[in-house]
């Protein structure tokens, strides 16, 4: 059970229960809904962003733990920063997570994200721990519907 | 690891001879003899795709190895070999539905492609605008997308039967939704996703009675059950060769001779053709019509080994065991706490979908699988079944006669460790 607990580290289980920024935010100024065709899952980011910055950020739906944890670690990474520096964690944590077994270089502005390193070894689950993201870069590009595929 | 509901289990019949003599054939199972990191497979996702028996490899090696040669082309001593035994497969396949003729059963890729088969070349050709085709809430996708897609092209309604909260076809909606306008009945025999068991001679019978034409996809009922085209009197009937222990790539479409006769060939190309000039060109006659090109031969005489193999242990001892696997499997996995069973019919194939409360079938699916547990963690291709029961996922554990009780115990196991996990 050791690779289990490098992909389900205590810190993902903590966020996949207790999912923060979790809810509707009716006065977003982005809205994009991203679907995982694979499994079914779906879920829709809230974003506001002011002058470049991203000021408020949220997230609604459902899926797995990796998904659900990976959502809720983003959006807590995010509040106060730039689109650019945005995009360029979306960069560092995508290399993350598809990186060979072994390879992996962590970033150290990842900070908590560091936490989804053990999904290198589920391939199969790359998609879970990217949904939030691609829905976000959606959402930062004014798309309101994307999919993982 | 005991727990009490376990005690209670271990009283369950476990290990009667003809149990033994079916747990034998695990050994004809190369696939099934592996372990992955030091731990034995244990295979519980026969509903998406079987394991190959030996024989059934040895078959498709054999033709590769000796008999190789295009079919129904050569003159030669090697393409006569191969037609000889792809028409064998063919009448395999004949014996095993139960129709009357071999020149009834057409080779496809798999269920899939003989549903689009028929509502290409039957639904485009009768459908027309108004008219209706009736479908269940219980679908596989590919017996829901065909039909969305000629309806679109004719203007024809899509109706959909629904399922009460066991996953049982609601047959009195049924009945309500039948009326002369439906011209087409598509139904699954098992659901894939439930395990359901629908009575589909019945469903045949009243559907007739209003004209429609009915096609039963048979992908999750031909590895289980014996079928009688004849006694169900469908007008169609699919199924695919690796859901039942046969190779990939090749399945089977019954259809009545009389109906198949007046359809439109689905592809154009070699062999389906009597004669062609630039002006006309006359169909070859049943079932090569609808056999464009160069078949799947080494995946048609897979199939007929397969069918073999399946005859050889008989569907009587195949149902029986699988029966009490599917009890024991409901008992034991219902006796886990926030433990959901999706599907509870009456009468059921062994298919156990299952939701966790807490824990998403597909965090299921990973965990297990590092006990090296196969099982299905999604939609299985069935989201309005899914969307039916309020859920967007099930984990699913599905049977065949190759399974233990053991492999049933070792699910259980770790579906305690899947908890502890997320305690």
């Amino acid at each position: 059970m050791s690779d289990l607990r490098e992909l389900y580290q205590e810190v993902i289980i903590d966020h996949s229960k207790r999912p923060r920024n979790f809810h509707v935010m009716p006065d977003a100024k982005q809205i994009s809904v991203g679907h995982n065709p694979l499994c079914g899952d779906k879920m829709t980011v809230f974003l506001k962003v002011d002058d470049g910055r991203i000021t408020d950020v949220s997230f609604d739906g459902t899926g797995c733990a990796i998904s659900m944890a990976s959502a809720s670690l983003m959006t807590e990474s995010l509040k106060g920063k730039s689109v650019a520096e945005a995009v360029q964690l979306f960069g560092m944590f995508h290399e993350l997570v598809t990186s060979e077994p072994g390879q992996i270089k962590i970033a150290e502005a990842l900070g908590k994200l560091a936490a989804f390193a053990g999904v290198c070894e589920f391939p199969i689950r790359v998609k879970c721990a990217s949904l939030a993201w691609h829905t976000l870069r959606a959402a930062l590009e004014g798309k309101q519907e994307t999919t993982t595929e | 690891m005991i727990r009490s509901g376990d005690m209670e289990l271990q009283n369950l019949p476990k290990g009667d001879d003809s149990v033994k003599d079916l747990l034998q054939t695990r050994d004809d199972f190369p696939a099934l003899q592996q372990s992955l990191q030091g731990k034995p497979l244990v295979y519980l996702d026969n509903a998406a795709t079987t394991q190959t028996p030996r024989s059934v490899i040895e078959a498709i090696k054999n033709f590769y190895e000796c008999h190789k040669a295009n079919v129904h082309r050569g003159v030669h001593q090697l393409s006569i070999r191969a037609t000889k035994q792809y028409e064998q497969a063919r009448s395999k396949v004949q014996r095993l539905l139960g129709a009357k003729d071999a020149h009834e059963i057409v080779f496809v890729r798999g269920a899939t492609e003989g549903i689009n088969l028929v509502a290409n070349s039957y639904g485009l050709q009768h459908l027309q605008a108004g008219d209706e085709v009736l479908i269940t809430e219980m679908e596989h996708h590919s017996n829901i997308v065909p039909w969305q897609m000629v309806c679109e092209k004719r203007g024809a309604k899509l109706k959909v039967a629904p399922m009460n909260e066991k996953g049982e076809l609601l047959v009195e909606e049924y009945a309500r939704l039948l009326n002369p306008k439906t011209r087409m009945v598509a139904l699954a025999h098992i659901s894939n996703a439930l395990g359901t068991i629908n009575p589909v001679a019945e469903l045949t019978a009243m559907a007739h009675k209003q004209g429609a034409v009915v096609l039963i996809d048979g992908a999750q009922a031909v590895p289980h059950m014996a079928v009688d085209v004849l006694d169900l009197d469908c007008d169609f009937y699919v199924f695919s060769s690796h859901k039942a222990f046969g190779p990939t790539g090749i399945g089977a479409l019954y259809g009545k001779g009389a109906l198949l006769e007046t359809m439109q060939p689905y592809q154009g190309g070699g062999d389906m053709i009597s004669s062609v000039t630039f002006d006309k060109t006359t169909y070859n006659r049943l079932p090569y019509k609808f056999e464009a090109g160069t078949p799947n031969v080494a995946g048609a005489i897979g199939l007929g080994a397969a069918i073999d193999y399946l005859g050889a242990i008989g569907y009587d001892a195949i149902a029986a065991h699988e029966q009490r696997l599917l009890e024991y499997g409901t008992r034991a996995l219902a006796a886990i706490d926030g433990l959901r069973i999706i599907g509870t019919a009456a009468a059921k194939a062994s298919v156990i979908s299952f939701v966790l409360e807490g824990v998403h079938p597909h965090d299921i699916g990973t965990i297990v699988d590092q006990e090296a547990i196969a099982i299905r963690a999604g939609h299985h291709c069935a989201q309005p079944t899914m969307q039916h029961f309020g859920v967007p996922a099930t984990a699913r554990a599905s049977f065949a006669f190759y399974n233990s009780f053991e492999d049933i115990d070792r699910l259980v196991a770790t579906i305690h460790k899947v908890q502890e996990v997320f305690a």
